[in-house]
């Protein structure tokens, strides 16, 4: 099944935000639709970014470089001149400071998106995201909260070595507090930040730039694919959110599930199709909080699940889909659960492509799956 | 490998190194405070500068013209109670029986709570005796609506600002009372309305958020400032450096305080860098205002509080002060000093009881007497007693008297997700199925 274009639900409206000006009115579904543009995730990101900022005076991006340059990934182009160094500003190479400010901000009355440069980068902020960002809310019992979004590209691919390569998601989808979101496509990027930004609690939103520029089969050696031509780029100009929690069926089948999201959701689509088989691929979106109905529906409907994903095997997000999948549809279940996802090693400079669960494993475990 | 040779196999890395080397063996200095158990404390190698003798700079003095002060002490009030020099912030009689008054209370609640914790009423308090002066001094020179970020030894900000204390011991009895519901580790106080954010327990991540809000305020062109509060000792941490670095370059309307109580824990300041400088100092190299202050002369630290306040409002930036006073009870209930450092340390302390400093400047100036100040304890042991019975009537820790066992999962989010309401249903059942 094709990315969904966009729905009744997810444009023209907009939900739990705070007052908007009357020209900041939600344009109406027709009026998002009647200007759809093509962009990449990049220009998805900097399109929902604009959208808000035009939208919420209290809306304000910082980070490394993102301010007169743009980010080094250009997501932040041209906000500065727009909305102004008081809303968008470059900071000190600190990223405990970085989040820390945030935290400030938020409490002061304000919706920080702040950018960690690379999710490799995030380690030294994550007392303010755990013990912080994330707590406000239950230690003060509502009298301050830290609505923060902190965006940050993470995943490999790109032969970015052991610190620009990293997944970090199961170390933030393990805290309590914080809201855990990965698009797989341009449409999905900027109405889940859009959400993810309006929403009201810390959300960590991991942009998974192997496919910034295109959709990634998997295969290293062959020519790199743009979005031009993807429905899924295929982007409104205005305002729409996908709600946090809901996963995407990026294609509908039988034979299996698997479960994925970001980068290796296209590594998976492509696999499958490689293989011809009827798989049901579920594009989780958000992990935290993750939409367990879908997967309980899909899994009970096929009997079998595969778990992929980039991030290391041990106490991975892998792990808690497998328990929930065990926990809730044993019974339904007619072979093993299996897992694709990187080895318990740092991500290797020149071994990339023998690290990265691509196609050859992909297809290794849905064969053993399907075996019986 | 194939060139090791075998005879040095075993051998330190050191005297391999040594071996054929004219040069003398490093040293690692690792401080050692200079009074430990049995020793008798003896501070007359401080130096000490008189009340009076530091210069006052304009509120827009560039740092690099008032490096002075990072390494000298300001002081108002002198041996004899009198105020003099021209950080004497010459306050009306009014404030300063206010500040005598809360910084007595604080003193009494103290007292109080500490023995409730010892009576097993609560699992945990931390006295701030000694250092009332350096919340209160600062409180009342602050505006009632800036922002106060601090940390866990800063009770007398919210009574220097009129909070009821019945709701602090609501909180610190962890009991139906407590707005914070029971989560959080006693004195770890929030009051959004009284200014005062959130404590966290984690030391010197208020810093950087201090400074945050403070940006957002001058961001939005409000006139509001942001405060905080850290020990010398939690200086050490990243974020306080971070801190120092954002304060430094929005040139935030921050008043960073550090806290040089000389412990942490059982830590002399010397682990924090004190023998090397002073922590005003750490001020100079992010060139931003440094002072540092008697933090037992309440006036002084008015004083200097006032100055980095008009200084944060008139767009002329962050002031580090460094407040040098003495933790002169434990850590906290949980932690005995006896174990590590002399018990004569507070007694000769040479800077005096902050207390007992205000009240004998205002006997100085006719305006107080030794009968009122004991009437006035006498009062203030009444109220806290009155307010303790008050909130024990809301319960005590493990007293059954606390918030309802579901609430634990609120206000993780703003909106209860699935797998909260999973877990809190199936923990009710497990009680219930379990008889309880």
């Amino acid at each position: 099944m094709a990315p969904q274009g966009p729905a009744t639900e997810d444009a023209g409206r907009m939900e739990g935000g705070r007052p908007v000006s009357e020209a900041n009115e939600p344009e109406t579904l027709s009026e998002a639709m009647s200007d759809i543009q093509q962009m990449n995730m990049i220009q998805a990101i900097n399109s929902a970014l604009d959208v808000m900022m035009e939208r919420d005076p209290d809306v304000v991006v910082m980070g490394e470089d993102v301010g007169y340059f743009g980010g080094v990934f250009r997501a932040t182009a041209g906000l500065q001149q727009k909305y102004g160094k008081n809303r968008v500003f470059d900071t000190p190479i600190t990223e405990c400071g970085i989040i820390g400010v945030a935290v400030g901000m938020g409490a002061y009355g304000l919706r920080p998106v702040p950018e960690i440069q690379f999710a490799d980068y995030i380690y030294p902020a994550l007392d303010q995201l755990v013990s912080e960002a994330a707590r406000l809310r239950y230690r003060s019992a509502g009298e301050f909260i830290s609505p923060m979004t902190v965006r940050s590209p993470f995943g490999g691919g790109i032969f970015g070595g052991q610190t620009h390569s990293q997944s970090p998601e199961g170390i933030f989808t393990h805290v309590s507090g914080v809201k855990t979101v990965i698009p797989s496509t341009p449409y999905d990027a900027k109405g889940l930040l859009i959400a993810a930004i309006e929403d009201n609690d810390p959300t960590i939103f991991f942009e998974p730039k192997r496919i910034y520029n295109g959709p990634f089969d998997g295969h290293y050696d062959t020519p790199a694919k743009s979005w031009a031509g993807h429905e899924a780029a295929q982007v409104p100009a205005g305002y729409y959110r996908i709600p946090l929690g809901e996963a995407r069926v990026a294609r509908a089948g039988e034979a299996l599930t698997v479960l994925c999201y970001g980068t290796m959701v296209h590594v998976v689509e492509n696999s499958v199709a490689e293989m011809g088989v009827d798989a049901e691929i579920l594009d989780l979106r958000t992990l935290v909080p993750l939409d367990i109905e879908a997967i309980e529906r899909s899994v009970q409907k096929t009997g079998r699940c595969l778990i992929v994903h980039e991030a290391t095997r041990t106490s991975g997000f892998g792990a808690e889909l497998m328990a929930q999948v065990q926990e809730r549809c044993f019974y339904h279940l007619e072979a093993p659960i299996e897992r694709v996802t990187g080895f318990d090693t740092p991500y290797p400079h020149s071994l990339e492509w023998a690290y990265f669960p691509g196609p050859v494993r992909i297809r290794e475990a849905i064969t053993k799956i399907l075996k019986d | 490998m194939s060139d090791r040779i075998d005879s040095d196999a075993g051998r330190p890395d050191a005297e391999k190194n040594a071996a054929g080397r004219n040069l003398p063996p490093l040293r690692l200095h690792v401080p050692e405070p200079k009074f430990r158990p049995g020793d008798t404390a003896d501070f007359s190698d401080f130096d000490i500068p008189p009340a009076g003798s530091q210069a006052r700079p304009d509120e827009a003095a560039q740092p690099g013209e008032m490096r002075n002060l990072a390494y000298g002490l300001v002081r108002v009030l002198d041996e004899d109670g009198v105020a003099v020099g021209p950080w004497d912030p010459k306050l009306p009689s009014e404030t300063l029986l206010k500040m005598l008054r809360a910084m007595a209370l604080t003193r009494a609640f103290d007292a109080r709570m500490f023995r409730a914790q010892r009576q097993g009423k609560t699992s945990f308090y931390m006295k701030s005796t000694g250092e009332e002066a350096v919340s209160i001094g600062a409180a009342l020179a602050l505006a009632s609506d800036d922002m106060c970020f601090p940390s866990y030894r800063q009770q007398g900000i919210l009574i220097a600002r009129g909070w009821p204390i019945v709701d602090m011991m609501n909180q610190i009895y962890s009991n139906k009372g407590d707005r914070l519901k029971g989560r959080q580790l006693p004195i770890m106080y929030s009051a959004r309305e009284a200014g005062f954010f959130s404590i966290s327990g984690n030391l010197t991540t208020q810093y950087p958020q201090a400074v945050g809000w403070a940006m957002a305020s001058a961001a939005r062109g409000d006139t509001r400032i942001a405060a905080t509060w850290c020990g010398e000792g939690s200086t050490a941490e990243g974020d306080f450096h971070s801190a120092c670095t954002f304060a430094s370059v929005y040139r935030a309307p921050v008043i960073m305080n550090v806290v040089n109580n000389q412990w942490a824990i059982s830590s002399f300041s010397g682990f924090a860098g004190a023998e090397a400088t002073t922590f005003a100092a750490r001020a100079i190299g992010y060139g931003i205002a440094g002072l540092r202050v008697d933090g037992n002369d309440a006036l002084a630290v008015y004083a200097a509080t006032r100055w980095a306040a008009d200084r944060a409002r008139a767009n002329a930036g962050p002031t580090l002060i460094e407040h040098f006073t003495y933790r002169v009870e434990g850590h906290s209930t949980s932690d005995d000093p006896s174990a590590y450092r002399s018990a004569d340390e507070a007694s000769h302390w040479p800077l005096g009881d902050p207390i007992a400093r205000l009240k004998k400047h205002c006997i100085a100036l006719g305006i107080w007497d030794e009968e009122r100040h004991a009437a006035m304890d006498r009062e203030l042991a009444e109220m806290v007693r009155d307010a303790a019975k008050e909130a024990e009537k809301n319960g005590i820790l493990g007293h059954g008297l606390h918030h309802p066992m579901e609430s634990m999962f609120e206000d993780v989010f703003e909106e209860m997700p699935w797998h909260l309401r999973d877990q809190q249903q199936k923990m009710l059942d497990e009680w219930k199925a379990a008889g309880l």
